[in-house]
C-alpha cells in the first residue's frame, strides 16, 4: 500500500511538471500583452515595463526562470495587481470558492443520492418520475438562469436571504443552492441507474430470498456497490465546483477564484494563470488519488486486484 | 469487523464535513458581527452630531482595485479611489473646473516653461507628516524611473516635463527630471515645451505626491493593503478586502476636512449588472449602473440618470492596408453611409449620442464666447446614403476595383457584437463591399492596432486632460496612437502651431483646433465618428453633491452628502 502511494506521488510530480510546461508554452500563444495601458505606450515605453517583468527574455529563458522559482515555491507577482504576490491572491480568493463548492457538494450529493435511491426503489412509479423530472430540470437549466431566478424571487421578492455580496454565512445560502443543483442532478441520475442495475443482480435476489427486507437490501448491499461509479464522477466535479465558477461568482458577487482565473486569461496575467492552473491541476490529481484509494475501501475486489 | 470499519469511515467523513462547514460559517459569522457593531458605533457618533441622515454612502464598483500605487495606476477604478483619498496639486471640481488641492496658487514664467506652485502649509499625511514639495519631487521622479515599471508615468509626463522621456528610456539619470523643491512649500516644474493644459494635467492620478519615507519603508509592500498606504485626501481607506470591497472613512486630518460631510463610503465589487440592480432594489446600495436592457424598464423612474462622458467611439481606417482605404472618397462614403441616430437609439439605448467630430460635446468651450467646441464645428459628418454611394462608386473606379472585401476588427463584448453587426450592415449598403467582422478581445485589438494589422477598426478614446489636444494630437504623423497611416503636413502644422505659437493665446489656439478637427474629419476623412458614450444609472434621490468628472476619477465625493434618507 505504502509503495503504491509513493509510486502514485511520483507520477503526480511528473504530471504536475508536464502540466506546468505545457501551460507555460501554451500561454505564450495568447494574443496581446500583459500591459494594461498598452494602447497608450510606444514600443520603447512598453519594452521598459516588460523588462521589469522579465518578459523581454526569450521564451525558453523565461520558462527556465519560472521553473526554478517554482521549485522554490515562488509563483511570482501578478501583472494586473501590481506587486501583489500570486500566492497571496490565490489564498485570498480560494476561500469563498472552496466554501461554496464544498457546501454545494455536500448538499448536492446527499440530496441527489436520496432522489436516485427513491427513483430506484419506486422504479417506474410516481416518485420515480418526480425525481427524474427534478434531475432532468437540474441538469438542463443553465446555472445562471437558475441563479438569476433564485436571486430575484428568494432574495428580492421574498427577502429570505441576501441578494448577493459576501458578508457572512447567510450570504452563502443562495449561491450554494444555485451551485448544488448540478451535483444533485448528476448524483440522482447515477444513483438511479446504478441502483437499478445492482438491485437486479443475483446476490440481491438471494438476499431478498433469505428474508432481508427491502430497505435493508438497498442500504446494506445496494448502496455500497452503487457508490463506485458515483465517486468516480463526483470527485472531479467537486474540484470543479470548489475551484470556482465564473457565473455564480459574478451573479452573487462572491470574491472567488473562478472569476479571477478568467480575468487573468483575458488580461494576460501570466503568473496568475500559471498559479491557478497548477493549483487546480494539483487538486484534481490529488482527488483522483484519493478516489483510487477509496475504491479499495468501498469495494474489496478492487483492493485485491491491486494487491497483486 | 470490516463492516464496522467502513461505517466508522463514513461517519468520520460526514462528521468532518459538518464540522468543517460549521467552523467556516462560524468564522464568517463573527466577522460580520464585528462589522455590525462598528456600524452601530458610528450611528451613535452621528446622532451626537445631530445630523438627520447617516452620512454613509454605499456604492458598487465593477472590479477590484488593481493598485493603489499612484505611479502604477492605469485604470478607472484605481484613479477613482486614489482621487478620493489623495490630493494632488489641484483637484477636479464642479463642471470640470480645476480647484486648489495641495497647491494654493501657481505662477508661470514668461516662456511658459517654468511653473512654480505655492503649496499650503497645513496639508498633512495620515502618518502625521506634512505634505511638502519634496513629496511631489519624489513621486514624479518615481513615476518616470524605469525601475518602477510605471506605464502612465512615461505616458503622461513624457514630452511634457523636462527630460521625462529620456529618463523613462533609461538614457538620463532620474535626478535630471525637471522638478525641484525650491523650499518646503515651493515646488518648481520645468517643462519640455509650453503646455497650456498643464494645470488640468496635475489633477491626474499619476501626478499625486508620495510620502518618500513611508513608501521606502514599505518597499514592495507599499499600497498593497489599506494599512500600507498613507493618505492626504478627503478620505482614508480603513479596510480593503481584496475582490470583495473596501471602506473609506472621512480623513479628519485632511486640510479641508470641514468641507467633507460623508463619514463613510462602503464599496462592494459587483460585476453583474442585474445583481447590481437587485441590490439597488433592496436598498443595499445607493447607485447602480444600467445596461441597455434595463434602460426601458427604469427610464421613467425618478432615480434614472444619464451621465454623459467625453469618450468617443469611431471607425479607424488603415490607409496603408488597402488601395481603397487610401482613397479619401471611399472613406468619406463610409462616413456618410452610417445612420448614427438609429444606432444610439436601438443598439446602445443608454443615452449615448451620435458624434460628428473628434472632440466630444460638453468638454471644452470657446475661451471668449463660452460656446461649446462641438456646437461651433457641429456635425462634420451627416448621413447621406445617396452621396455616399456616388462617392463610393467614384472611388472604386479610381482604384479600379469592382468588389472589395474589408476586414473589420471589433470587440468581443455583447454590445460590441451587436454594434459590429449593425455597422457591417450599414457599410454593406455600398455596392460591392463585403465586410468581414472579426470579434477579438481588447488586448488583441490593441496589439493589432499597433502593428497596423487591420483594415477597419472600431476604436474609442477618452481624454487624459481637459483640452482638445488630448483628442487631436494623436493623429499627427507618427503619433503614438495614430496607427492609421494618416500623415498630413498641413494637419501636423496646425497642431504644432496650436501648441507652440498660440500656447499663450487661448482664443487663437482654440480656433486652430477647430480648424484641425475639420481637416481631420471633413477634408481627410481619417475617421468615421460614431457616438459619444453615456452611462445610464440609478441614483437614490437622497445622495447629494456627487460631482461627475470628465476625466480621471469618475466621481468626486469630497462634497457629497446624504439628505432625507
Amino acid at each position: 500500500m505504502t509503495r503504491y502511494i509513493l509510486q502514485r506521488l511520483g507520477y503526480m510530480i511528473i504530471t504536475m511538471f508536464l502540466i506546468a510546461t505545457f501551460t507555460f508554452f501554451l500561454m505564450k500563444f495568447l494574443p496581446g500583452t500583459p500591459l494594461s495601458a498598452a494602447d497608450k505606450l510606444s514600443e520603447e515605453q512598453q519594452a521598459v515595463v516588460l523588462e521589469k517583468y522579465g518578459l523581454n527574455d526569450p521564451v525558453p529563458v523565461q520558462y527556465f526562470n519560472y521553473m526554478v522559482n517554482l521549485t522554490q515555491g515562488d509563483l511570482g507577482i501578478s501583472f494586473q495587481f501590481d506587486n501583489r504576490e500570486v500566492t497571496t491572491i490565490i489564498l485570498e480568493r480560494i476561500g469563498p470558492s472552496m466554501t461554496l463548492g464544498f457546501q454545494a457538494m455536500v448538499i448536492g450529493t446527499i440530496l441527489g443520492m436520496l432522489l436516485g435511491l427513491i427513483s430506484a426503489i419506486y422504479h417506474n412509479g410516481f416518485l420515480d418520475y418526480g425525481s427524474t423530472f427534478i434531475a432532468v430540470v437540474g441538469k438542463s437549466i443553465p446555472s445562471f438562469v437558475f441563479a438569476g431566478i433564485l436571486q430575484y424571487f428568494v432574495g428580492v421578492k421574498l427577502g429570505w436571504f441576501p441578494v448577493a455580496l459576501w458578508e457572512g454565512w447567510e450570504y452563502t445560502v443562495l449561491p450554494t443552492v444555485a451551485l448544488a443543483i448540478f451535483p444533485i442532478a448528476i448524483a440522482a441520475r447515477f444513483m438511479r441507474t446504478e441502483m437499478l442495475e445492482v438491485l437486479g443482480s443475483d446476490y440481491i435476489t438471494t438476499a431478498r430470498a433469505k428474508g432481508v427486507n427491502k430497505f435493508g437490501v438497498v442500504f446494506k448491499h445496494g448502496l455500497r456497490n452503487a457508490l463506485i461509479p458515483l465517486i468516480t464522477v463526483l470527485g472531479p466535479l467537486a474540484i470543479g465546483l470548489m475551484t470556482g465558477t465564473l457565473v455564480i461568482e459574478n451573479i452573487f458577487a462572491v470574491p472567488g477564484i473562478g472569476e479571477q482565473f478568467v480575468k487573468a486569461i483575458n488580461t494576460n496575467d501570466f503568473p496568475i494563470i500559471m498559479g491557478t492552473t497548477l493549483l487546480i491541476a494539483f487538486l484534481f490529481i490529488f482527488i483522483i488519488l484519493v478516489i483510487d484509494l477509496l475504491y479499495g475501501v468501498i469495494d474489496p475486489r478492487i483492493r485485491l486486484a491491486e494487491g497483486e | 469487523m470490516k463492516k464496522t470499519n467502513w461505517l466508522l469511515l463514513v461517519l468520520a467523513l460526514v462528521l468532518s464535513m459538518f464540522l468543517a462547514a460549521c467552523s467556516g460559517g462560524g468564522d464568517e459569522g463573527t466577522s460580520s458581527e464585528g462589522e455590525g457593531s462598528s456600524d452601530g458605533g458610528e450611528k451613535k457618533e452621528e446622532k451626537a452630531d445631530s445630523q438627520d441622515s447617516e452620512q454613509v454612502l454605499n456604492i458598487m464598483d465593477s472590479a477590484e482595485i488593481p493598485t493603489m500605487d499612484s505611479s502604477l495606476a492605469t485604470d478607472a477604478v484605481a484613479f477613482q479611489f486614489l482621487g478620493s483619498t489623495m490630493d494632488g496639486l489641484y483637484r477636479l471640481g464642479e463642471n470640470g473646473e480645476v480647484e486648489p488641492g495641495i497647491a494654493k496658487e501657481h505662477t508661470v514664467s514668461e516662456d511658459g516653461l517654468t511653473w512654480t506652485f505655492t503649496l499650503r502649509e497645513d496639508a498633512k499625511w495620515t502618518n502625521g507628516e506634512t505634505v511638502t514639495a519634496n513629496d511631489f519631487v519624489y513621486a514624479w521622479q518615481r513615476a518616470v524611473n524605469p525601475e518602477t515599471g510605471s506605464e502612465y508615468g512615461p505616458y503622461m509626463m513624457g514630452g511634457v516635463i523636462k527630460n521625462a522621456q529620456s529618463i523613462a528610456d533609461g538614457d538620463t539619470p532620474v535626478e535630471e527630471l525637471g522638478v525641484k523643491a525650491v523650499d518646503e512649500y515651493t515646488f518648481e516644474v520645468v517643462l519640455e515645451k509650453p503646455v497650456p493644459y498643464f494645470k488640468s494635467l496635475t489633477t491626474f492620478g499619476t501626478f499625486l505626491p508620495l510620502n518618500q519615507k513611508f513608501v521606502e519603508e514599505q518597499g514592495d509592500k507599499y499600497a498593497l493593503e489599506a494599512d500600507t498606504l498613507v493618505y492626504n485626501g478627503p478620505f482614508k481607506m480603513t479596510e480593503w478586502k481584496h475582490g470583495e470591497g473596501w471602506t473609506l472613512e472621512k480623513n479628519e486630518d485632511y486640510w479641508d476636512a470641514e468641507a467633507v460631510k460623508l463619514e463613510q463610503i462602503n464599496v462592494k465589487v459587483v460585476k453583474d449588472v442585474a445583481t447590481g440592480v437587485n441590490l439597488y432594489e433592496t436598498g443595499e446600495v445607493d447607485r447602480a449602473g444600467l445596461s441597455a436592457e434595463f434602460v426601458d424598464q427604469y427610464r421613467s423612474s425618478d432615480d434614472f440618470r444619464i451621465l454623459e462622458e467625453p469618450v468617443l467611439f469611431y471607425l479607424k481606417f488603415n490607409q496603408e492596408a488597402n488601395e481603397i482605404l487610401a482613397n479619401v472618397k471611399a472613406r468619406k462614403a463610409m462616413q456618410m453611409v452610417i445612420d448614427r441616430q438609429s444606432m444610439v437609439d436601438v443598439i446602445l439605448n443608454n443615452g449615448s449620442i451620435p458624434s460628428g467630430g473628434d472632440v466630444p460635446k460638453n468638454f471644452v468651450s470657446h475661451p471668449e464666447t463660452g460656446e461649446d467646441f462641438r456646437d461651433i464645428n457641429g456635425m462634420l459628418v451627416e448621413k447621406n446614403v445617396e452621396e455616399a454611394k456616388k462617392l463610393w462608386n467614384e472611388a472604386k473606379q479610381e482604384v479600379g476595383q469592382d468588389t472589395v472585401e474589408l476586414g473589420y476588427l471589433g470587440g468581443d463584448s455583447e454590445t460590441a457584437k451587436n454594434l459590429d453587426a449593425y455597422l457591417k450592415d450599414q457599410l454593406e449598403q455600398l455596392e460591392g463591399l463585403t465586410v468581414k467582422v472579426q470579434a477579438v478581445p481588447f488586448k488583441e485589438r490593441i496589439d493589432r492596432d499597433k502593428k497596423m494589422d487591420y483594415e477597419i477598426q472600431f476604436a474609442g478614446w477618452g481624454p487624459d486632460y481637459i483640452d482638445p489636444n488630448t483628442f487631436l494630437n494623436m493623429w499627427v504623423t507618427g503619433g503614438g496612437n495614430n496607427h492609421t497611416g494618416y500623415s498630413s503636413e498641413e494637419y501636423d502644422a496646425l497642431i504644432e502651431k496650436a501648441n507652440t505659437e498660440f500656447a499663450k493665446d487661448p482664443v487663437k489656439r482654440f480656433e486652430t483646433f477647430l480648424e484641425a478637427e475639420k481637416m481631420l474629419i471633413e477634408q481627410d476623412a481619417v475617421l468615421a465618428p460614431l457616438y459619444q458614450r453615456a452611462k445610464a444609472q440609478l441614483w437614490k434621490p437622497y445622495v447629494k453633491g456627487v460631482i461627475v468628472n470628465p476625466m480621471g476619477p469618475d466621481f468626486t465625493y469630497k462634497h457629497a452628502y446624504i439628505e432625507g434618507k
